[in-house]
């Protein structure tokens, strides 16, 4: 018998550590996602130079500086002292994965702008220098980034990988939190946001050939999601003790039956069936698959945030 | 005061589990309702008859490798004098990564500044002369001691070296400074 008691009884921390809310899962899941948007079109701009685009997607790029925006005002929301926000930029820790994150995102706007701005149909483009082509700061900045298009878009491609990394290191590098610890949250994480980034495209007005490339590409980032998966789940239940009664929290555990129906079987193997039956058929790949890998993308994080601030040490006990 | 490395040790075999160090901490430091920087925990184990009682007075361990400092995006988690770890409420944005990267769970938030708090090792005490922690001060059966873990000869180096001990899940690898005698 172990019979612990013990007088803490902080409520942010008993029974089991709880001190992010909804506010982290949402903000990773916006994080990812405009990773995507922003090596997808990245890569577009690189590889499709030329070709015809949609104004759907010409207009695309500027979702990322509004989502990533959303995003950091959800984790604004979850600090505890948010009018201290401005100290992240005081500080570069080397160690701190959310230091990392705080100047990725500061990188991420000039970037993810610019290259938006490119991209942008011609009409909006002259209304646009007509009211600001006053200011000449404007107009050099104008002429200096259609000059530079393929650097921005590779900048854009490095960054958004950043993003989508640092949102899975970030909990990876926990060691005091064992469902979180392992190397393979950064590369989950960021293929995971490049397989939402899709999704979230497709749910637009793109032409049919750019909803035959994303829809494919989804189906191959799906592939691969679900293999580090389970390499993930491999490395906790082949560890020691910890790391076993931390992914008993998807097999047996809590969260056993949201992690099954939602994330693994709604959220990567129903909308993987779907894109191949389009793909099959010759069908024009829809919205439907679309909405469940964001939802699954979502899910995912929701999960991951909340099971592993519930997982520790364990071993503990036997030491006295 | 780098010459110096603070390190607290506890007798189990002396400690009641009285929780006058939990009182006398919240009185020294007016920890916030419902939080406290030390506590009690109790572990039971065996079958009856044959039942031993492990009573700790935790804290935080002010760890050589502190997990902690390390994740703390604007450096408000730091080393402190005599290798303590200490944060700096200014510079605190409350984003909790501290709370989440620590195995000992010795952290909490204080509402009323919204930063991370937690054990001082009562640095204001020892920095100003006074030779005790506020813990180590009221607790009734001396079973708590603080001191230098450098000095051979200070009363937490001897009782290391003469008794046996035992630390905190040290294979989380933080190398806490905080002691438990058997």
């Amino acid at each position: 018998m172990n019979e612990i008691t013990n007088t803490r009884h902080n409520h942010l921390i008993d029974p089991t550590m709880h001190v992010w809310g909804w506010e982290i899962p949402l903000y990773l899941f916006l994080g990812g996602m405009v990773a995507g948007i922003m090596i997808f079109t990245g890569v577009r701009m690189l590889r499709g130079k030329g070709e015809k685009t949609s104004t759907a997607l010409s207009l695309l790029p500027w979702t990322a500086p509004v989502a990533i925006s959303l995003g950091m005002f959800f984790l604004w929301l979850d600090l505890e002292h948010p009018f201290n926000a401005w100290r992240f930029y005081m500080a570069f820790k080397l160690s701190s994965p959310m230091s990392w994150g705080a100047w990725i995102l500061l990188g991420i706007y000039p970037v993810s702008v610019l290259l938006a701005w490119i991209t942008t149909p011609e009409p909006w483009k002259g209304l646009a220098r007509e009211k600001l082509n006053g200011l000449p700061w404007v107009r050099s900045i104008d002429a200096w980034v259609h000059r530079r298009i393929s650097l921005l878009a590779a900048l854009n491609i490095v960054m958004g990988a950043a993003l989508g990394i640092y949102t899975g290191v970030l909990l990876g590098t926990m060691a005091s939190r064992p469902l979180w610890n392992s190397a393979l949250l950064g590369p989950l994480f960021l293929v995971s946001g490049l397989s939402t980034g899709a999704a979230f495209m497709l749910l637009f007005g793109l032409s049919k050939e750019e909803r035959l490339i994303l829809s494919r590409a989804d189906m191959g980032l799906i592939g691969v999601e679900l293999a580090i998966m389970a390499l993930w789940i491999i490395g906790l239940a082949t560890g020691g003790s910890t790391s076993q009664g931390a992914v008993a929290m998807l097999f047996g555990g809590p969260y056993t039956a949201a992690f099954w129906t939602l994330v693994i079987a709604l959220g990567l193997l129903a909308p993987l069936l779907g894109e191949w039956l389009e793909l099959k058929h010759g069908a024009v790949p829809g919205k439907g698959t679309a909405i469940l890998v964001l939802l699954g993308g979502f899910a995912l994080r929701w999960i991951l945030v909340f099971a592993g601030q519930a997982t520790g040490w364990v071993s503990d006990i036997a030491m006295r | 005061m780098s010459d110096v490395r603070y390190g607290m040790v506890i007798d189990t075999a002396t400690c009641v589990g009285c929780a006058a160090c939990v009182i006398g901490c919240k009185t020294e430091n007016d920890t916030p309702s419902e939080y406290s920087r030390d506590w009690i925990y109790t572990l039971l184990q065996g079958e009856y008859p044959k039942l031993r009682l492990t009573i700790e007075s935790q804290r935080c361990n002010h760890c050589e490798n502190a997990p902690c400092v390390e994740v703390c995006p604007t450096g408000a988690s730091h080393y402190g004098p005599g290798g303590t770890v200490q944060v700096n409420p200014d510079k605190c944005s409350g984003c909790k990564a501290c709370i989440a990267a620590c195995p000992y769970e010795a952290r909490y938030i204080d509402p009323r500044s919204g930063a991370a708090d937690k054990c001082t090792f009562c640095m204001h005490r020892i920095e100003n002369g006074v030779a005790t922690t506020s813990c180590q001060e009221i607790c009734p059966t001396s079973s708590i001691h603080f001191g230098d873990l450098d000095d051979p000869e200070s009363d937490v180096s001897r009782l290391l070296a003469t008794r046996e001990w035992y630390v905190l899940k040290p294979e989380a690898g933080t190398q806490p400074k905080h002691f438990y005698l058997r």
